[in-house]
């Protein structure tokens, strides 16, 4: 991290901060979930260490707990995973960071260090955002998924805490400053509507990509339509 | 043991995908209609994301106290709340809606 990014408490190092907590604690529920799904304690902790994006780990539990294979839950994970490359591509646009410092940007890509990244309007606060973020719900994520996985029985349904419901309203605090005009708007809707019509369909993962896909579809639309009218 | 194996081939996925997106050559990520198409997919992936969390059980769909932490959260937001209130905001409104015996 350059020396320089963390000296004060600028906005983007107090929304990283923020998040940190606020989704990090959330691994206490990834812990207790992991565990009752089959894995062992150390699985659990290295699926947060070494994996370290939330969607992929709990698709990974949840096809192995569903009783699932090995290789399903590889795919799952992956194909929940393919989001961090977007994301990647997005922050190497902005951010221009140093070849030396990718392997490390590479495992803190996710979706809340992202979202803290682009919310911010300049080159250094960006900078700031990102390793905050990063950083900081590397640690929390991991601190309390060791806890979830240790006390998940002692701690109940994590779901009686109301942890499923945090991560509605941490994604919905993400997506929310995004929304400031009639395109971003449509976009969310359609990615949404997209989302639901197809989690019945397809197995835990896909929806996302296929609202990606949607998205994409749209944006080209707009994209190569505004072109031709010109 | 075997699921060892599947938990670090996972770990090892998901990870060369996370660095994938730092290989593309910068010249071409600076063309404005990538960085426009990376900004509309963030919107689109977080929608989906917050909706997948608000409906999704597995593969069924379910109508819960997950919903009451949306509109908590939304009127959280719409009150322009620091964000670590809009999560709790949403914790709290799952909590009182399953000690109310919602789902």
């Amino acid at each position: 991290m350059p020396a320089n990014s963390t000296s004060r408490l600028t906005p983007a190092v107090r929304m990283g901060v923020s998040i940190s907590i606020a989704v990090g604690v959330y691994g206490i529920s990834f812990g207790a979930l992991s565990v009752a799904a089959g894995l062992s304690v150390w699985q659990t902790v290295a699926l947060s260490a070494l994996m370290f994006t939330g969607g992929s780990q709990f698709a990974f539990i949840a096809v192995i707990g569903g009783g699932g294979t090995g290789a399903a839950a590889l795919a799952a994970a992956t194909l929940l995973g393919v989001r961090n490359g977007i994301y990647g591509m997005q922050l190497k646009a902005l951010l221009r960071p140093p070849g030396k410092l990718i392997p490390l940007m590479g495992q803190l890509t996710i979706d809340e260090s992202t979202a803290t990244a682009v919310a911010q309007e300049d080159h250094d606060e960006r900078v700031r955002g990102f390793w905050t973020a990063g950083a900081g719900v590397y640690v929390m994520w991991n601190a309390f998924t060791l806890l979830g996985a240790l006390a998940g029985n002692a701690i109940g349904d994590p779901k009686l805490w109301g942890l499923d419901g945090a991560a509605v309203a941490a994604f919905l605090g993400l997506l929310w400053p995004r929304l400031t005009a009639k395109d971003p708007i449509a976009v969310a809707i359609i990615a949404a509507v997209a989302t639901i019509a197809m989690v019945p369909l397809v197995p835990p993962g896909i929806p996302v990509l296929v609202a990606a896909a949607v998205t994409a579809a749209v944006w080209a639309w707009r994209h190569f339509g505004r072109k031709a009218a010109a | 043991m075997s699921l060892w194996v599947w938990v670090l081939l996972a770990a090892f996925a998901t990870y060369a995908l996370k660095v994938s997106g730092y290989l593309l050559p910068q010249a071409w990520l600076d063309r404005p209609p990538v960085t426009e198409l990376a900004g509309t997919l963030t919107v689109g992936l977080l929608s989906s994301l917050t909706a997948i969390n608000t409906v999704a059980t597995g593969q069924a769909l379910a109508v819960d106290s997950r919903l009451l932490s949306l509109l908590a959260g939304a009127i959280a937001l719409k009150l322009k709340a620091p964000y670590i209130v809009v999560v709790i905001a949403g914790a709290a409104a799952a909590a009182i809606g399953r000690r109310l015996g919602l789902a």
